[in-house]
């Protein structure tokens, strides 16, 4: 059967990797984003290595003026639809408290953008009785944290938003994975300091490929992020307000 | 765009910078970067030296820039990003039949890397060095602006560029052409060989497409020469082999593991693998191409210390007697690791800094010992009396003046390079030490 994958925030180096692996599977990948001129370079890619179509969309979680034309375009294929969120910022903390202006489009671009384009977007996979919803979070949503917490929260509700939608698309024959990365080797990353135990994308785009196919809910990648971020869970309050972790 | 400040080697790992790294993962970012601070391209830091290090200035990484761009299942030429790496066009394109034609001896360089060192593989003496199979390259220069460079519409600059060590500027993105793989397994003629002479005669007369010899360089006197020779071909209608599983080095390895004793053993036992008699053997095209890359950081089997690797081209009239004088005096300093490749190399020489010439290469690595440097240097004045030259791919310790007498076209590409980076933007701690610019930058 037809498989057709769309992928919000198309041009992140973990959306890079998860659509290659698609495309060399033999699906259709349609990848929204705001860079059209680098999604048709990355389209490109894909259509030669043996995605069955590749094609680049505008999005812009800020603008969901354009959300409709990207529903219709993905309407017009056969077979069962899946979506992909990759996108997503993360403002300096310190940058945020200068300037608080920031919080609504933190929050917008990782929680209230994508949200907003999955309304319209679930209802099509119900129709169509299945599909996949890939939600990427990160492990930042478990728990406030003086060095991000904006950012955190904006994916803590993103992550609440992501269940409630499981338990909606389940009942069609759908399914959400919820995924939480650690420290990825991104753009996003690269040269922060105090990252350790970095992630390549591609290991990522693995993890999420087989928690597609098993059907998982909750995944945090690579795997021992569960761990970590369970001692981070389980520390009292009393005693977290004063780290630094 | 930010960039990282932190410390990295060249793939020896005994050059080290420390400096900031930028890394696009757009192509507009790439131009941008280039406008505000022009730095040199680096890829995946498989050169063993200095070449894709600037201690103090910028440098950016390629690796995300690897995108396939277009391909023609008629003539297989295949333009892609520079940042991709051989091994994963080999990975996509060889199911369906095509490989590059010329491949160096890992996987992870990267397209860009293979162009500006103009790489070499196993049938040089057959198809030539990668840039003989370069048809066009998108080079972005100090101005941020791109041309294209090729053979015919801009000779200077291509063939600076094919070779040039990044020199010219970056390249963004280049078409070659590929040639046809009949499957993706090798049909693989492993004989031993007794000494240097019947190697010599024996890569001579081989009519395989891809030939290599392991030489065992420890050894002296009565076995000085000895190793393996391999002669392959792509076989046709094979059927497929299993993968193996990639092993990765974790930690840096102790320092007797590469000691002389154990290196002679591993050697004797490595040897006597093949039978007299010689086999046949199937391998997977990778394995055959990239035999360490499934042997990740294998670099820090070397210790923290690090290594470096000796590489040389000799002409065919003195490569006889200068090999046996350096086997001996390797066989005698007892420094070598069992890293050792002899191979045949042919015409066709793409850039103006190519290190290809009609001969024989030699390549050994060594630790990084007390002794090395001095060992390193005999060599190379054996290579330079010898009318030879030494591979910058691979070279840390060569000085300016010997270069000069081994790249009879420097100062054509002197001249050259300066007009398209007349401010030395692309300078990296390699064009300083070999003053590869000239005294006027």
């Amino acid at each position: 059967m037809n498989r057709n994958w769309l992928i919000i925030g198309a041009s992140s180096a973990m959306a890079r990797a998860f659509s290659r692996r698609l495309a060399s599977q033999g699906a259709s990948v349609f990848l929204a984003g705001r860079d059209l001129d680098d999604l048709n370079r990355a389209a490109a890619d894909l259509a030669l290595r043996g995605a069955a179509r590749a094609e680049a969309l505008a999005f812009d979680a800020g603008k969901p003026e354009g959300f409709a034309p990207i529903c219709d375009r993905l309407a017009a294929e056969d077979g069962e639809l899946n979506v992909a969120v990759f996108i997503g910022s993360m403002p300096d903390q310190a940058e945020i408290d200068r300037h608080p202006a920031l919080i609504e489009q933190t929050i917008q671009s990782n929680f209230t953008g994508p949200a907003r384009f999955l309304q319209a977007f679930v209802p099509m996979m119900e129709e169509r009785g299945g599909g996949t919803l890939v939600g990427v979070g990160s492990v930042a949503g478990d728990r406030g944290r003086i060095g991000n917490y904006v950012y955190g929260a904006a994916k803590a509700g993103f992550a609440t938003y992501l269940a409630g939608l499981r338990n909606r698309l389940g009942r069609a024959g759908g399914h959400v994975v919820t995924v939480k990365p650690g420290f990825v080797d991104t753009a996003m990353t690269w040269g922060l300091p105090g990252m350790f135990l970095v992630a390549a994308p591609e290991r990522v785009a693995d993890d999420i490929l087989t928690a597609v196919r098993k059907r998982r809910n909750v995944i945090y990648t690579p795997f021992f992020w569960r761990w970590i971020m369970l001692i981070i869970r389980l520390i009292p309050e009393a005693i977290f307000k004063k780290l630094s972790v | 765009m930010r960039w990282n400040e932190a410390e990295y080697t060249g793939w020896g790992r005994v050059r080290r910078a420390s400096g900031r790294r930028a890394r696009p993962e757009k192509v507009t970012s790439l131009k941008a970067i280039l406008k505000d601070a022009p730095s040199p391209a680096i890829g995946n830091l498989r050169s063993y030296g200095d070449q894709a290090l600037n201690t103090g200035g910028g440098a950016i990484d390629m690796t995300r820039l690897d995108r396939l761009i277009a391909f023609d299942p008629e003539t297989g030429v295949l333009a892609a990003e520079a940042g991709i790496t051989i091994g994963e066009i080999v990975r996509v394109f060889a199911p369906r039949g095509w490989i590059p034609t010329v491949m160096p001896g890992t996987g992870f360089a990267t397209l860009g890397g293979a162009i500006a060192n103009d790489v070499h593989g196993k049938n040089h003496h057959v198809s030539g060095s990668f840039g003989s199979h370069v048809l066009s390259i998108e080079l972005v220069g100090a101005s941020g602006r791109s041309r294209k460079l090729t053979r015919g519409g801009t000779p200077d600059l291509f063939r600076s560029t094919v070779g040039g060590m990044g020199q010219t500027g970056v390249i963004l993105s280049a078409a070659i052409q590929m040639q046809r793989c009949a499957s993706e397994i090798m049909q693989v003629r492993e004989s031993r060989v007794e000494g240097l002479a019947e190697f010599l005669t024996l890569l001579d007369q081989s009519s395989a497409d891809h030939v290599v010899g392991w030489i065992d360089a420890t050894a002296t006197g009565a076995g000085l020469g000895r190793g393996i020779l391999e002669q392959a071909e792509i076989k046709a209608g094979a059927e497929p082999i299993g993968k193996r599983r990639p092993k990765s080095v974790p930690v840096n390895a102790p320092r007797f593991l590469l000691s002389p004793p154990i290196v002679r053993l591993f050697n004797r036992f490595y040897l006597r693998r093949v039978p007299v008699a010689g086999r046949h053997i199937e391998r997977r095209l990778e394995d055959f191409f990239f035999p360490l890359d499934r042997i990740h950081h294998w670099n820090r089997l070397y210790g923290k210390p690090g290594f470096h690797q000796f590489q040389c081209v000799l002409p065919e009239d003195t490569a006889p007697d200068t090999l046996v004088r350096m086997l001996t005096r390797i066989g005698d300093a007892g420094v070598a690791s069992p890293l050792a490749v002899l191979k045949r190399l042919g015409e066709g020489q793409a850039g103006l800094m190519s290190f290809t010439m009609p001969g024989y290469t030699l390549a050994v690595d060594f630790p990084n010992r007390a002794g090395t440097a001095p060992l390193i240097a005999e060599l190379e004045a054996m290579t330079e009396s010898a009318g030879g030259r030494i591979y910058l791919a691979k070279d840390a310790l060569m000085s300016a003046g010997s270069l000069g007498r081994m790249y009879p076209d420097l100062p054509d590409f002197q001249r050259i390079v300066q007009k398209a980076d007349p401010d030395g933007r692309f300078l990296t701690d390699m064009a300083r030490r070999l003053n590869l610019r000239g005294e006027t930058t």
